[in-house]
């Protein structure tokens, strides 16, 4: 262990220590809207994310005897996860402040949780990924229980955490086999004892548990019971910061896991996988036309969001392994921006703008955002010319490139069916009249960041190219 | 003039300026919005002539070609050129813009900026499909022209507008997502993106059955053929003038260049393989709807209808290629068979046009299409029942006027192809006649039907203007079509070339 170790890790430890003083900012300000807190907040994840961005990796580094690894993929999802937790909390303000349950510790959960994600990302042993996983996963329990009035979030917060103690558990058991096989808990060693052992059927059975742990987290059938009950009962600010990050986070989990630790067994987990994402595709989008709650509607439309990353992971190239990932940024975006403006039209009350029914007449009451959640709607559909489309495009690509032409079929067919539901929301935007007349108001900076946030879809839909050549390249390493 | 990117101009320069009324439009009084509109749909237009003067008609090549990269990690070009195919479809775009644009001057009140910005954006990305090189730009134009018609039925339309936008917007979604792993995999097999270069890919018969399959959907829907024809009636009634016009008088032909442009070239004996059923398909189109046509009572309905028989005609102009050549043995037949299915796209494109322009006439005065609601018409309007004469008779085919050259072409190749096709296909001359006079008749002569008719007031000069200038173009192209033939003569030549020759490995 030396001096390069530390620096390699340096954003972690600089996050650690900035979330220590927002708490402790908390604690002494008097201030109701804890605007203290907030500013230090995104003043720290501004700086890790300077910090991240200027440290760089341009090959494979290990830290810490293997147990932390920093490389491009890691260094550019964590770049994206700090981004859209910045601009995350920027959206979340105004929503905790109408509604009176702004605190600081909802700063600093939210910035554990992040940390939570970078260890994740950058995770080189098992331990080091159950650790990031659980630092991740209690913080959001936490965020989706905030909320202590209501019976709801209350309720959603419980199921979370007995859901996701069961999937830890199984996380756990899967990586206590694996232990036993090979007597590391190191995911290089692990993944070079199991290609010279050969088959054997307790490491494929140590893979039904790291699989299932993996589709929980990232809310694939059968492993999706959370997902609506946690999307629909959580105040939204924390949905929409449950349904973008840690989506990325869980793509790298998959790939720490499975495409670095388990490639000896592809052949299983591809075939799993298949299950998994076919499953997720269908269910997802045919359960997510009967909702008439927007909350529980994008909750569907993650599970089958998820279904369509997973047939990148399954191609088993790194051209699919980039798709999945530009897909996990792309759906992240989309995501944050779409919980934004449920958030904007919600308002300054307390009241929730939850049903689809009220969005009706929202190009009237703003033209503006409505042509954002026009945009973000028809890329969640995959229309091009948005990056929703170019994300789909990708993994399709991918899946025929693999031979599953077939898949590639059911896949497509699949989006036809999720189609419906997203016109639904552009229906009742622009064809039906508004049931309020006020217009539709947010404070500056959201509106800004808002308003980037569709363009940004657009212009990404217009030049995905970059992404993408980012995405190769951080998988090629 | 010819150094500028002009197949850019008229892409982009709608598509920006769209997206300016829409932002600027908000606030700006509606007939600024108007007067924009209107500069920019005729700047384009006028852009769009050099495409035809600076044409050269001796060759097959692509012309204007522009060629950028877009999205290097795959290869995908953003790459534009047209053929004597592209260019009448091209032209015809920009020119029916314009009366569109000016055919909702008083009509449209509600949120008239935002209807503006949507046809401008569509024409963009019209000129886009029938410019498109690259098999994933033409796909992005295709699918990306979707979301503003969509808006345009949805928000502007009649009574059942949501239901009929949404299954618009499924139907044809659904169509084209096949095309989409079509495309892909023609890429995985070929490595390459270029619509020329999957035009030379050798194929195995099995590989290329499939792809007719996904090409199939994607196009048979959007031209649209029995039986996946039902979303175009309702998204017809329901769209506003406006938007009827566009969906006849362009979309329609897309799936019709789609099948020129993809499942002709790319997989010749996929569709030498499916060439009897194409044929059957048309035919019942041809008969079966005509018969439906005779039967509506709804003039929108009617001519939508209308449409899809006319449609007939140009999928079986197209698909006749095979069995002209096995019976005659010589290309002239199949050739004269394209070609007329080609000039029935475009004859087709102002004369139907132009039918739901004279429907939006009378909506506009009366707010009902029903047939039953009018009679005696030509006794308040005398210009308008001239002009509407004129359409109308173009619908049925009538000589001098375009709808003729197009018919009679598929009619003569047809009859190379054998008795009955032939006889079936003529059917529709009578059926055509049948259901257009028919309705003319009911709606335009006999006595004064009801007080309503009585206080009809004739077109005024906008009108008149609109529907003159379609009747030139109906005139013209009917009496001297030479220039709309020798302008697609070298493409359908070589088509016919690539179509015939097996690409079998």
């Amino acid at each position: 262990m030396n001096m390069t170790d530390y620096i390699g890790a340096l954003p972690e430890f600089l996050l650690l220590a900035l979330l220590c003083v927002v708490l402790l900012v908390g604690v002494f300000s008097a201030d109701e809207d804890q605007n203290a807190a907030y500013w230090l907040a995104q003043f720290a994840l501004l700086a890790v994310l300077v910090a991240n961005t200027y440290i760089g990796a341009r090959t494979r580094f290990v830290l810490f005897e293997g147990m932390y690894v920093r490389d491009p993929m890691a260094v550019v999802l964590k770049n994206f996860i700090l981004a859209f937790a910045i601009i995350g909390l920027v959206y979340a303000r105004d929503y905790l402040r109408a509604r009176r349950i702004v605190s600081a510790e909802f700063y600093v959960l939210a910035l554990m949780a992040v940390l939570g994600m970078m260890v994740l990302v950058s995770a080189g042993s098992l331990l080091t990924v159950y650790l990031g996983l659980e630092l991740l996963s209690l913080s959001l329990y936490a965020m989706v229980a905030m909320h202590r009035d209501s019976a709801m979030a209350s309720e959603a917060a419980m199921k979370y955490f007995v859901m996701g103690a069961l999937a830890s558990g199984l996380l756990l058991y899967g990586m206590s086999m694996l232990y036993g096989i090979t007597g590391s808990v190191d995911i290089s060693v692990v993944r070079n004892a199991l290609a010279g052992g050969g088959e054997s059927p307790l490491a494929a059975y140590a893979l039904v548990f790291i699989v299932a742990g993996v589709a929980f987290k990232l809310g694939a059938v059968p492993f999706h019971m959370w997902v609506p009950d946690v999307y629909e009962g959580a105040p939204t600010a924390v949905t929409m910061f449950i349904a973008t990050a840690p989506k990325m986070a869980a793509f790298a989990m998959a790939m720490r896991l499975l495409v670095d630790g388990l490639q000896p067994l592809s052949l299983d987990w591809q075939l799993m996988l298949t299950w998994l994402a076919v499953a997720s595709m269908l269910l997802g989008n045919v359960v997510a036309i009967a909702q008439s709650n927007i909350k529980r509607m994008l909750a569907y439309s993650t599970i089958a969001h998820m279904g369509f990353l997973l047939l990148g992971m399954l191609s088993g190239s790194t051209g699919g392994y980039a798709g999945a990932m530009f897909y996990a940024i792309v759906y992240a975006l989309m995501s944050l921006g779409a919980f934004g403006v449920v958030m904007l039209v919600a308002g300054e009350g307390s009241a929730e703008a939850d049903r689809i029914q009220d969005f009706k007449g929202l190009s009237r009451r703003s033209p503006w955002f409505a042509l954002v959640m026009l945009i973000l709607m028809f890329s969640m559909a995959g229309v091009p010319p948005f990056a929703g489309f170019w994300a789909k495009w990708f993994v399709i690509k991918e899946v025929i490139a693999a031979g599953h032409v077939w898949l590639a079929g059911l896949a497509v067919f699949s989006s036809i069916i999720g189609a419906y539901y997203y016109l639904q929301v552009v229906r009742m935007m622009y064809f039906e009249p508004p049931e309020h007349v006020e217009e539709v108001h947010a404070s500056g900076d959201t509106e800004i960041a808002l308003s980037a946030n569709g363009v940004a879809v657009l212009l990404l839909g217009v030049m995905p190219g970059l992404l993408m050549a980012v995405c190769i390249a951080a998988i090629r390493g | 003039m010819s150094n500028l990117p002009l197949l850019s101009i008229c892409i982009w320069l709608p598509v920006t300026g769209g997206l300016w009324v829409l932002f600027a439009g908000a606030h700006a009084p509606a007939l600024a919005v108007k007067k924009e509109s209107l500069i920019i749909s005729v700047a384009t237009l006028l852009f769009s002539i050099p495409l035809y003067t600076g044409f050269d008609l001796s060759t097959a090549e692509m012309q204007f070609v522009e060629r950028l990269p877009w999205i290097a990690v795959f290869d995908i070009n953003y790459h534009l050129g047209i053929d004597g195919i592209a260019l009448p479809l091209i032209i015809l775009t920009t020119f029916t813009t314009v009366l569109v644009v000016l055919a909702g001057w008083e009509v449209v009140q509600d949120r008239a900026y935002q209807y503006y910005a949507a046809f401008l954006i569509l024409e963009g990305l019209m000129v886009g499909v029938f410019a498109a090189l690259d098999a994933i730009l033409f796909y992005v134009f295709w699918e990306a022209m979707l979301i503003p018609m969509f808006i345009i039925i949805g928000v502007w339309g009649g009574k059942r507008r949501v239901y009929a936008a949404v299954k618009f917007f499924l139907y044809t979604f659904l169509g084209s997502v096949f095309m989409l792993v079509g495309l892909l995999y023609l890429y995985f097999k070929g490595g390459s993106f270029e619509i020329l270069d999957m035009h030379k890919l050798p194929l195995a018969l099995d590989a290329q059955k499939w792809l007719f399959v996904a090409f199939f959907l994607a196009f048979a829907v959007k031209i649209p053929m029995w039986p996946v024809h039902t979303w175009l009636p309702d998204a017809h009634v329901e769209a506003p003038t406006g938007g009827s016009v566009i969906l006849a008088a362009i979309m329609l032909k897309m799936g019709g260049y789609g099948f020129l442009r993809f499942s002709l070239p790319i997989v010749p004996d996929g569709s030498h393989y499916f060439e009897g059923v194409m044929v059957a398909l048309s035919l019942i189109a041809i008969v079966y709807i005509g018969f439906v046509a005779l039967v509506q009572r709804d003039m929108k309905r009617l001519i939508a209808y209308s449409s899809i028989s006319h449609m007939g005609f140009v999928t079986l102009g197209l698909f006749l290629v095979f069995r002209i050549m096995q019976h005659s043995g010589s290309a002239e037949g199949a050739i004269m068979g394209m070609t007329g299915g080609m000039v029935q796209m475009i004859s087709h494109g102002f004369v139907s046009g132009a039918l739901f322009l004279c429907v939006g006439v009378l909506y506009d005065r009366m707010h009902s299409r029903e047939i039953a609601d009018y009679g005696g018409v030509v006794n308040t309007m005398p210009k308008f029942a001239s002009l509407t004469m004129l359409f109308v008779m173009a619908n049925c085919g009538l000589p001098a006027t375009s709808g003729f050259v197009g018919e009679f072409l598929v009619i003569l190749a047809s009859a190379k192809a054998g008795f009955w096709i032939a006889f079936l296909a003529a059917i529709t001359l009578v059926l055509g006649a049948a259901y257009t006079l028919w309705m003319y008749k009911r709606v335009i002569f006999g006595a004064v039907a009801n007080d309503a008719v009585a206080a009809l007031r004739d077109i005024g000069c906008r009108e008149q203007f609109i529907l003159g200038a379609l009747a030139i173009a109906v005139l013209l192209f009917g009496l001297w079509p030479a220039p709309l033939i020798d302008v697609m003569r070298a493409s359908v030549e070589n088509l016919v070339l690539n179509v015939v020759t097996s690409k079998l490995p």
